[in-house]
């Protein structure tokens, strides 16, 4: 089982980020990566090709009851929550959206932070959705580490800036700084 | 998410036990990342501030018991969801299932019913629906009740009528119903051909045998032994050379049953018995 999670998440404005992180991350980076981006309920699996583009570690769609490994970047589906669960394989949900969304940052941070606790990295990017505020404040109060997009150099900067409001010791970066800092975990 | 108390593990697992001592409904062998979700937020609905209360009212109250496990199971549907599965049921699947004298389908979680008219719709342009029975189950008896009504909110309707005519349909979707303020009340010629009835895949047993059925996003909720124990389930349900439809993100694979079944399409997710 791996010890560590990084969960990403971001909305409108985060994939030029997403895909800057990815390519910045050292070679042999091999703490797992779940990626929640906001989507349209009937887009395919071309976020995961695209991204692939950038980065030597695999991309690809979580697939339910999935274990994650280590190497591996997970993209959440369209329409489907993305869980964590105990054992660190992957669930996937149907059920309501939340704050509009389908997958929701809320939801994955949230699981995550119940079974990984300090031992979890939650990223917040672009957006213009306040999805992720919630569930950032909850993993930090479980000793989870939060980086926060710095708002100057996002796309959209609520979603950086709703968090920001909730949360008490998070780590505001610009994107170079993200990848440096997971990159010395 | 704050202020309110949260289950520790140790008492989620009480907390099922005791709903198995009790009630007998199984949630055990459910994924516990989604059902924990769930058991908190219907916690934090009800007011309860700490884990003793919300036993006690559990165990004391089995009207709240039922509606607790309509909040902690997941009834998020929608008419013709996923348009390009009911397109291949209707290109594909349809044509072999017009070749039976008496066609059998069962809605396995059938939830408030929207798949289930989808089914009648897609029979009833094939001119087979007045020679079929669709069985609905499912573990709530309000939903099913909710189903068994055929009337649904009128704010769906836009986006049924979108999946519907992105399926292949041809027909005014408004046609199959008629409006009153904000619902509507589909064609009771649909519901003819419906039989509802409570059945929990976890515990239940088979009790006929279909030329399809259909269980589309329920499995994703179940830990792996009791996803097999449900396929298992489904294959003494099914008819020679029937066919089994799953969810967008589930699978046959690496299942007991998978050798029997083969592929119809991978994509769309249904599966046919070889023999």
């Amino acid at each position: 089982m791996n010890d560590r999670l990084i969960v990403i998440g971001g909305s409108s404005g985060s994939l030029d980020p997403v895909m800057k992180i990815l390519g910045l991350l050292r070679p042999g980076f091999s703490i797992p990566i779940i990626i929640i981006m906001h989507r349209g309920a009937d887009s395919d699996d071309s976020l995961a090709q695209v991204l692939q583009s950038r980065t030597k570690l695999v991309v690809k769609d979580a697939e339910e009851k999935e274990s994650t490994r280590p190497g591996f970047v997970y993209t959440a589906p369209a329409d489907y929550h993305v869980l964590v669960e105990n054992d660190h394989s992957l669930s996937l949900d149907v059920s309501e959206k939340v704050n509009y969304s389908r997958p929701s940052i809320d939801v994955t941070f949230e699981s995550a932070a119940l079974v990984y606790r300090e031992k979890l990295t939650c990223i917040i990017l672009s957006g213009a959705n306040a999805d992720g505020a919630s569930a950032s404040a909850y993993a930090e109060e479980m000793g989870a580490n939060i980086i926060v997009q710095d708002p100057v150099t996002a796309g959209v900067s609520f979603m950086p800036e709703r968090a920001l409001a909730v949360l008490k010791n998070a780590n505001v970066l610009g994107v170079e700084k993200i990848a440096e800092w997971l990159n010395g975990l | 998410m704050t202020g309110n108390f949260r289950l520790e593990q140790e008492e989620l697992e009480e907390l099922l036990n005791l709903l198995v001592e009790k009630y007998g409904y199984d949630f055990t062998l459910y994924s516990r990342a989604s059902l924990y979700r769930r058991i908190m937020s219907a916690a934090v609905r009800g007011k309860f501030s700490d884990f003793t209360s919300l036993k006690l009212r559990l165990v004391t109250d089995p009207a709240y018991f039922y509606n607790f496990v309509e909040e902690i199971t997941v009834n998020v549907t929608e008419m013709f969801r996923d348009p390009q599965f009911y397109k291949m049921l209707r290109e594909k699947i349809i044509p072999i299932l017009a070749t039976y004298p008496l066609i059998r389908i069962w809605h396995a979680g059938c939830s408030t019913g929207e798949e289930v008219y989808s089914m009648a719709i897609l029979l009833k342009e094939a001119g087979l629906l007045h020679k079929s029975i669709l069985y609905a189950t499912d573990l709530n008896q309000s939903v099913i009740e909710s189903a068994r009504s055929g009337i649904f909110n009128i704010g769906t309707m836009q986006r049924n009528s979108e999946n519907y005519i992105a399926s292949g349909g041809k027909a005014d979707f408004s046609t199959y119903y008629r409006a009153n303020y904000n619902l509507v009340k589909f064609d009771e010629s649909l519901s003819a051909r419906m039989v509802f009835s409570m059945h929990n895949l976890v515990s239940d047993a088979s009790f006929n045998e279909f030329q399809l059925i259909m269980c589309r996003n329920v499995l994703i909720y179940f830990e792996k032994p009791l996803q097999s124990k449900v396929l298992e389930l489904f294959d003494k349900s099914m008819d020679t050379l029937g066919f089994l439809a799953l969810g967008s993100k589930e699978s046959l694979k690496f299942s007991t049953i998978a050798h029997l079944y083969s592929a119809v399409d991978a994509k769309e997710k249904i599966w046919r018995r070889k023999k």
